[in-house]
């Protein structure tokens, strides 16, 4: 483990004369320590204290009772979990889908692109600097009953009556998302391919690996933490996304955000937001926690 | 470097189908930013300037999008700087606390956006201070600061410490050190910690819609616009247009990245 090599310097330190930077230390740490404490540790715990009180009655800091009961409201409906659950599942199609197209992508701009990469990449990013909201719109321009897909249809004959199912349901926010985080999901793959030492497959080559075998049993390997890390960096935000099924998602394209923010907006209950967001909160830390075991972080900075 | 080799045919169709598949939407967007119909929809109706004209005659947008950059250029200079110090810290100071500081500096990376957001709602309710631009670029401050911390602490941490020692031994003091060697020894990934932070900023929605007082960003008004079926088609105009900006930061970014390195 690393942390021996800390507690070894440690007296080290200690015994040295007072270190000149002292005062550099306080006044660097200060500023960042109070941003952080100020606008994500208290909003956070703010939250969590709604989440135990029994109304928004009086002041937001009054003392309360502290309650479970939005708890036992929010753990009680049964319609509440399932819309994690859709959520959860919605999360995991999308991240597996963006990585798996992601992969051939990374694999291509590592190993094959050659000095053209740099331009792919650019390529690839582009989309990215567009409008979050209007690539989201494009969709519905894609889906929709007057959309590309069903003028190209109705145009060659294929069908006679434009198709209502493709937009406002969960395919849709699944399609997508899995467009908008495609090119985010390519870049730690790629990360991890760069220190993929190419002649590894040449070796490979050598010992008469096929290329399919050279793919699963050197790239793959190699790459995995990179793959690992591009899963859970479209999961993470995908499982709180609540603006992409408020466009094109419909009834059944629900997710967990949109009660959230419904809550916190239109149907003004913020006690009951705010444990839904702890429930939320709990549910992605502990995914995270979960993932981190599995790939050991430490894999995806050393070699 | 040996050249490389050459990609299998299906590899290099299946990269630029996906490319295709990438472009076809923003192709769709723009195709609508210059068709004569307030209607998105196929058959197009005719060539036209006239939604880039109307753009620059809707003041409601174009302070929207003055308030973008506004939020945008603040929130990323604070994003910024407190990103490298906190990476000063981390790579240079040894402390009881860096695990709880590392920790920190990347949860905005694990928080669902919602749930932040209505976080921040809740402080800023509980604090009393009115929904404005400040709250929205507080909040992007939050969500850019791993990746500025990152981006800088890779930069510093494979640095070698000689260079300060030596500056310190000629009897530079500290904060003196850091300005004149630290700092330009970051230099690069400070720019591109910056432009990091400001793109993350420029086109956020989600924590702006519920973090937005009366006057909003870009894409909060655009929000607001997309039920008037009308004024569709300048939207995208200005999107595009915005694309065109964004395209040519990153290029520069790109040739200053390339000249640094």
């Amino acid at each position: 483990m690393t942390a021996g090599a800390d507690v070894q310097q440690r007296p080290a330190n200690a015994r040295r004369p007072p270190d000149p930077r002292r005062r550099s230390f306080w006044l660097l740490s200060l500023p960042s320590t109070v941003a952080l404490a100020l606008f994500l540790v208290v909003p956070l715990l703010l939250m969590a204290a709604l989440s135990f009180r029994a109304d928004l009655s009086g002041q937001l800091l009054a003392p309360f009772a502290p309650t479970l009961k939005q708890y036992q409201a929010a753990f009680a409906s049964e319609g509440y979990w399932r819309l994690l659950g859709t959520s959860a599942l919605i999360a995991l199609g999308v991240a597996a889908i963006s990585t798996l197209l992601a992969y051939p992508i990374a694999f291509f701009l590592a190993f094959r692109a050659g000095r053209r990469a740099t331009i792919y990449l650019i390529l690839l990013l582009v989309p990215f600097w567009t409008s979050y909201l209007l690539r989201v719109m494009a969709w519905k321009l894609m889906l929709g009953s007057e959309g590309v897909i069903n003028s190209v249809l109705l145009g060659t004959g294929i069908i006679q009556t434009p198709l209502d199912a493709l937009l406002y349901n969960r395919g849709a926010v699944v399609v997508t998302l899995v467009y908008v985080w495609i090119p985010f999901a390519t870049l730690p793959i790629l990360a991890a391919m760069g220190r993929i030492d190419d002649r590894l497959h040449d070796a490979a080559a050598d010992l008469y690996a096929s290329p399919w075998q050279q793919l699963r049993r050197v790239t793959l390997p190699l790459s995995l933490p990179g793959v690992v890390a591009a899963f859970f960096m479209v999961f993470i935000p995908t499982v709180g996304e609540y603006v992409t099924p408020l466009l094109v998602g419909g009834p059944s394209g629900t997710m967990f955000g949109n009660i959230i923010q419904d809550f916190f907006t239109r149907a003004a209950n913020w006690p009951l937001g705010s444990a839904l967001s702890m429930v939320m909160l709990g549910a992605t830390l502990a995914l995270v926690m979960v993932g981190f075991r599995v790939v050991q972080p430490r894999r995806l900075i050393g070699r | 470097m040996s050249a490389s080799k050459r990609a299998a045919p299906a590899l290099r169709g299946y990269v630029w189908l996906l490319l295709f598949l990438l472009y076809l939407p923003i192709g769709l967007l723009f195709l609508f930013s210059v068709n004569a119909n307030t209607s998105l929809t196929f058959p197009l109706k005719g060539f036209t300037f006239q939604w880039y004209e109307k753009l620059f005659a809707t003041p409601a947008l174009l302070h929207a999008v003055g308030n973008s950059l506004l939020v945008a250029v603040g929130s990323s200079l604070v994003a910024t700087i407190l990103g490298t110090m906190i990476a000063i810290l981390l790579s240079r100071f040894e402390f009881r606390a860096k695990g709880l500081l590392t920790g920190l500096a990347t949860l905005p990376l694990i928080v669902p956006y919602v749930v932040l957001a209505v976080a921040l709602l809740v402080l800023f309710r509980a604090a009393g201070i009115p929904l404005s631009l400040v709250t929205i670029g507080l909040a992007h401050v939050v969500v850019a600061l791993p990746y500025t911390t990152l981006i800088v602490f890779a930069r510093l941490v494979g640095f070698d410490r000689g260079l300060e020692d030596a500056a310190m031994d000629l009897g530079a003091t500290y904060p003196r050190t850091l300005l004149l060697v630290l700092v330009p020894i970051a230099a690069p990934a400070i720019a591109s910690a910056w432009i990091t932070a400001f793109t993350v900023s420029f086109d956020e929605f989600a924590l702006a819609l519920f973090l937005a007082g009366k006057d909003p960003t870009f894409p909060v008004y655009l929000y607001g616009q997309l039920r008037f079926a009308t004024t569709l088609p300048v939207m995208i105009a200005t999107a595009v247009l915005l694309m065109a900006a964004s395209l040519t930061l990153i290029l520069g970014a790109e040739v200053i990245r390339r000249r640094a390195s």
